[in-house]
């Protein structure tokens, strides 16, 4: 009998047959005997927002960490532009990973001893800016989040919500091409989860950064343009619907 | 739920009497309600007159005649093409999408499959919702969000049934 295809389910459309940003190809990772991936390839465009979903332990924060350059792969590729990630050192990883991505992970980890416009600024030190300069982008970031009233506030005197949005203040600060999130709203209400996506998803398209994020919330999924679902280490669902 | 095509699934893992057959479907999808023996044979009628199943021999007997019915590759397509048809979200969705992955189990087909492509075609519609709320005014940011945690709702059954298909395909088998 044959088959009927409804929606596709595999491989996405190229987007105008441009070439990824990022692109992973047979990625294996195994910790001891627990196959945590186990052969998943993926594409992401300049400026697409991708979120990877999943049942907890299928491998989707695991998937992250290897597409940033966090942690390496026992096989597989990832390419980046030009740049073969899983050939650099750990020096080389870390070099790119300040330069080009930007991470949000599920508590904000902003440093407690730092006002939120400090926090904001340490990534554009890192990256050479003079400080003053630095100073006003991270006022001007902290702004467009509808922060501003909290640029001098200390993390512990933030909202969940407040602070994951300053996380994403400092993760674009240095206008990354690609944003790395791992469960950017898993500590979050559904009023301030909505609050964080729609700031992050608003100032990622508008600097045209990619996102890839991991999520077990669909109502979170729903900000991306599309999802990849991650069962058992490998992708089993990933379609084109823009 | 669709209980025409359910009954033509039903159908499609072997030949069966009409009595047999409201068995079979009163076991998975009656429940509540089983299914009248005038609506068994009432639907019968109307698959064979589509060309989805035929009458497979008669059987002579003190009573009425017993007729066999087999499904015929036009039937087995129709069932197809019902499993593989996401359907759009709404409040019946979760009996016809039950309907469909006891029948896919049933056959031996790809359960998993359909339930993947009703995600999709969920979070398909999760993302025009959550698009049409961009900007938009509160009543309709609130009447988006009652749909988005119904179809949420609906995903987390999708998503608790994938996790449970090896437990329900042996039990389908027994």
């Amino acid at each position: 009998m044959n088959k009927v295809e409804t929606i596709s389910t595999s491989a996405r459309a190229p987007e105008g047959g441009s070439a990824p940003l990022l692109r992973a190809r047979g990625l294996r990772l195994a910790f001891g005997l627990t196959e945590a991936l186990r052969g998943v390839d993926l594409d992401c465009h300049a400026g697409e927002i991708i979120a990877v979903t999943g049942p907890s332990g299928s491998g989707k924060s695991t998937l992250l960490h290897v597409l940033a350059g966090v942690l390496v792969p026992d096989e597989g590729t990832v390419d980046y532009d030009t740049v073969r990630l899983t050939d650099l050192n750990e020096t080389g990883r870390s070099r790119l990973r300040l330069d080009k991505f930007g991470f949000v992970f599920q508590y904000g980890q902003l440093l407690p001893d730092l006002t939120a416009v400090d926090n904001v600024t340490i990534p554009l030190l890192l990256a050479g800016v003079k400080r003053r300069e630095a100073r006003r982008r991270a006022d001007s970031w902290l702004d467009r989040l509808g922060l501003a009233e909290c640029s001098r506030k200390l993390p512990g005197q933030l909202s969940g919500g407040q602070a994951q949005r300053v996380a994403v203040a400092r993760a674009l600060a240095t206008t990354p091409t690609m944003l790395f999130a791992d469960e950017p709203t898993g500590s979050l209400d559904s009023l301030a989860a909505e609050t964080v996506m729609l700031a992050l998803t608003e100032a990622a398209r508008d600097a045209n950064t990619a996102v890839i994020l991991t999520t077990h919330d669909p109502r979170t999924a729903a900000y991306a343009d599309w999802e990849v679902v991650v069962r058992d280490g490998q992708i089993t669902v990933g379609g084109a619907y823009r | 739920m669709d209980n025409t095509t359910t009954l033509l699934g039903l159908l499609g893992t072997g030949a069966s009497y009409g009595y047999d057959l409201k068995g079979r479907y009163d076991r998975w999808f009656g429940l509540k309600k089983p299914l009248a023996f005038g609506q068994v044979y009432t639907t019968l009628t109307r698959l064979m007159r589509n060309g989805w199943i035929v009458a497979i021999g008669a059987e002579a007997g003190a009573g009425p005649e017993r007729k066999r019915y087999g499904i015929t590759p036009a039937g087995r397509a129709r069932v197809l093409e019902w499993i593989f048809t996401p359907e759009v979200p709404s409040e019946t969705l979760q009996s016809d999408l039950f309907a469909k992955t006891i029948i896919a189990l049933l056959l031996g087909d790809d359960a998993g499959r359909l339930l993947d492509l009703q995600r999709s075609r969920h979070m398909a519609r999760m993302r025009e919702l959550t698009n049409e709320k961009r900007g938009a005014g509160l009543a309709v940011v609130l009447a988006c969000d009652h749909a988005l945690f119904h179809i949420e709702a609906d995903l987390r059954w999708i998503d608790l049934t994938a996790a449970r298909l090896s437990q329900l395909q042996a039990e389908v088998k027994k």
